[in-house]
């Protein structure tokens, strides 16, 4: 019963994200609401898992947030620099005008 | 000699991550051991960079044990703030000196100020770091500077 | 014996629920706080009261096995980069020019804070 519980929380605090995903004024809400919506995600793998008796979806929860570090960076990544792959390195200078 | 120790350890995850020992299986993560091994040795080839692990075990457990309980104080108050109904919301960016010797001491220093919610490092320069703190309050650069003292305790002494 | 295992069921229902209790306040945090950087906050109380609670208790549920081994690294994982993500984020905020809504100086000395 507590994994119904649980289950049943984390579906809820994903929606509460989920809104601000869509609302988040600036990019970068956005991105924290992607990025802490990925965390959600892992824990509900891992319930969700035990719950239904089967914790083997734990390999997956861990290959998902395995993605989802990536995938926050390098969404990031495209945005400072327009680029994913490699850059031109510029040692790290405070541009203020930015 | 490396090698046999990467080897090692690789082999050992493999095992606790696949649970079923079945010769095919096993193939294959002998196989993917040393696919990792190969891209290891081709990486270090490029640029031999290698990150030096000089902390004390025994002190570290016992900085996480202390870092858990500051962890479990500040969600504590962090959630009093998103329940009450006004929100004391008094944000700043300050800086925080740092005095760790090494890349990774500073690293987990770093990490600990975001880990405490109420906490989050923004920038790193030399010799401070930027903090953003939700709730500010004068005490807070003395608990910092305390967590400050504690990490660099976790380093081991240079050797001259 | 039974009863040594009854505790520890009890103990991981306590987590679990603990964990679930945090996670969802981060949510709501997320929701309430009036710009990005007062955000920030919130959502790392998920990223760490509700991880380490919720993973703790589903370890104690499933004992001394090889699903704990996946959870533990699982946790190490979240524990490393949880913050390192949340501080990727906030230092792209800070370079493309977004500050607290509540303070005029950034990089202030604390003494000179403004409400």
């Amino acid at each position: 019963m507590i994994f119904a519980l649980a289950t049943f929380g984390i579906l809820l605090a994903m929606i509460l994200v989920l809104i601000r995903l869509i609302k988040g004024p600036t990019l970068y809400d956005r991105v924290l609401a992607v990025n802490s919506f990925g965390t959600h995600t892992v824990l509900l793998i891992g319930v969700v898992g035990f719950w239904n008796g089967r914790p083997d979806f734990l390999d997956i929860a861990l290959l998902y947030a395995l993605i989802n570090f990536v995938g926050t960076i390098a969404i990031l990544k495209f945005f400072r620099y327009r680029a994913i792959g490699d850059v031109m390195w510029t040692p790290p200078q405070k541009d203020e005008d930015s | 000699m490396r090698l046999v120790v990467y080897a090692v350890i690789l082999s050992g995850l493999w095992l606790l991550w696949s649970g079923i020992y079945k010769s095919l299986l096993i193939t294959f993560g002998a196989a993917s051991v040393l696919l990792v091994l190969l891209i290891t040795v081709r990486m270090n080839r490029i640029d031999g960079d290698r990150i030096e692990i000089e902390l004390n075990p025994l002190k570290f457990i016992g900085y996480f044990g202390w870092l858990l309980l500051e962890i479990a104080k500040s969600n504590i108050a962090v959630t009093k703030t998103i329940l009450s109904a006004s929100m004391p919301i008094k944000q700043n960016l300050f800086d925080v000196p740092y005095t760790q010797r090494t890349d990774l001491g500073q690293v987990i220093f770093a990490n600990s100020i975001t880990l405490t919610p109420g906490t989050v490092t923004v920038e790193t320069e030399d010799g401070h770091f930027l903090v953003h703190a939700l709730s500010y309050s004068s005490d807070d650069m003395d608990a910092l500077a305390d967590m400050d003292r504690r990490v660099s305790e976790t380093e081991l002494v240079a050797r001259v | 014996m039974s009863e040594y295992e009854g505790i520890l069921q009890l103990l991981s229902w306590v987590l679990i629920a603990g964990g679930t209790f945090f996670v969802v306040i981060g949510a709501i945090g997320t929701l309430r706080f009036p710009d990005f950087w007062a955000r920030l906050h919130a959502a790392s109380v998920t990223e760490s009261a509700g991880v380490i609670l919720l993973l703790a208790g589903l370890c104690l549920h499933a004992g001394w096995t090889l699903v704990s081994v996946k959870l533990i690294f699982i946790g190490l994982f979240l524990f490393i980069t949880g913050p390192t993500s949340t501080h990727a984020i906030a230092n792209a905020a800070l370079v493309s020019g977004l500050r607290p809504k509540s303070q005029s100086v950034p990089t202030g000395n604390p003494d000179e804070y403004q409400p």
